[in-house]
């Protein structure tokens, strides 16, 4: 694998990451528990799809094959992205959602502040850009999840239920393989090991703050570095995708 | 015709923000620079937020304005560093904000509280109260939060700061 290869795997992963997790948060759309919710989940996910939209330009550019950033969002298959798994889950309740999106604007807060120092300048202005964005994100989600886990019988126990069913995606946010290894060696990439130690931090502040149990011996579900995913994704693509696919000449 | 950085400068800077259209992109700071070479003129423009919607609108008030001066070859590019700060919106602007009935960033770029979960004080900008609390850390659009004044009791929006 050359490093340029490398380097637009790499952006595919980051920017695949944020579009999905906007996707499925705009699914929450006129449909939020209340007005203020309703609005900050899809201020989230706007901002999101915004980070998503220059990463996606970038790694076009970095291919240099005459593809766009709506190219690689409309006309890959899943086999083609590189999400990770836990933002393509189902969103489930409202506790289910922000415990995804915690988990997400946990690792996001991480990797992302650390990203500002990439050699690489365009991901380092992007991710500089990004960490704002990204630390208001984790305040809401992480307020949320206190609140949630430890409120009623019934909201601790739908939110023990969607932390018991989510956790197993986490271990492989951290994966790392050759497109790691390459732009790691370069100063571009960030090595997850580090980030792995913060993240776990905050996860257990939070949650022990929240009331809620991890169990010790999760089975953790891989598979989106190689872009094996879980049956969700196809469906998610299916909806995003159909406008552009069955009219591709379409303009707004 | 010879168009000059000065002459377009001036020209862009009656943009009105597309969402809060009492300050123009160029008080907001997302006009950053005009590089004119030749028959060629390219606007560089940064986002307040990455998602921002309002930035096709801006793109193309821009190449509208560009095309009625006679510049054929107009570009504009976004550019993302340096990130777009609340400390760029110019005092007259802030001022304009809180005539709007937003109330305008406070001062020190970044929230440290964003994180740690400490409330701001804010001023109510219709009856200046200080007695206001959070409603919404996310407003009607990405770069506002939602407040209410316990006094006089309207929401008003506050343009937070990042």
């Amino acid at each position: 694998m050359t490093s340029k290869e490398a380097l637009f795997k790499y952006l595919l992963r980051l920017g695949d990451t944020s579009l999905i997790l906007a996707q499925r948060n705009a699914e929450w759309c006129g449909h939020g528990p209340f007005l203020e919710e309703d609005l900050a989940l899809t201020n989230i996910s706007l901002d999101l799809l915004g980070q998503s939209n220059a990463l996606l330009t970038y790694a076009a550019q970095v291919e240099d094959k005459g593809r766009k950033e709506d190219d690689l969002a409309f006309h890959r298959t899943e086999r083609e992205y590189y999400n990770t798994l836990i933002t393509e889950q189902s969103n489930g309740d409202y506790g289910k959602t922000i415990l995804r999106q915690f988990f997400c604007d946990a690792f996001n807060f991480y990797l992302f502040s650390e990203l500002t120092k990439s050699k690489d300048q365009t991901i380092a202005a992007i991710a500089a850009k990004s960490i704002k964005e990204i630390t208001y994100h984790l305040r809401h989600s992480s307020t949320w999840v206190e609140r949630l886990g430890d409120g009623t019988e019934e909201s601790h126990s739908r939110m023990q239920d969607a932390l018991n069913e989510l956790y197993r995606f986490t271990g492989e946010m951290f994966e790392m393989n050759e497109v790691d290894q390459i732009l790691i060696k370069e100063g571009i990439a960030v090595d997850l090991n580090n980030i792995k130690v913060d993240w776990d931090k905050k996860i257990v502040e939070v949650l022990n703050a929240a009331s809620l149990k991890t169990s010790a011996n999760t089975f953790m579900q891989r598979g989106s570095r190689d872009g094996i995913h879980t049956e969700n994704l196809g469906y998610i693509l299916a909806e995003m995708q159909s406008l552009p696919r069955s009219m591709p000449e379409a303009k707004w | 015709m010879v168009v000059t950085k000065e002459k377009i400068f001036t020209l862009l800077s009656e943009i009105p923000d597309p969402e809060i259209p009492v300050i123009n992109i160029s008080e907001l700071g997302i006009l950053r620079d005009i590089i004119v070479k030749d028959d060629t003129v390219e606007v560089l423009i940064t986002p307040t937020y990455s998602g921002c919607p309002a930035m096709k609108q801006i793109e193309d008030d821009i190449l509208t304005i560009l095309k009625k001066e006679g510049v054929e070859n107009g570009k504009v590019t976004m550019v993302y560093n340096p990130a777009w700060t609340t400390d760029w919106i110019t005092p007259e602007a802030n001022e304009k904000l809180r005539k709007y009935g937003i109330a305008p960033p406070e001062k020190t770029t970044m929230d440290k509280g964003a994180l740690l979960g400490k409330p701001k004080v804010l001023e109510c900008p219709r009856c200046k109260s200080k007695n206001t609390k959070m409603i919404s850390q996310f407003g009607s659009t990405a770069c506002k939060a939602l407040f209410q004044c316990e006094d006089c009791k309207e929401a008003f929006d506050y343009f937070k700061c990042i």
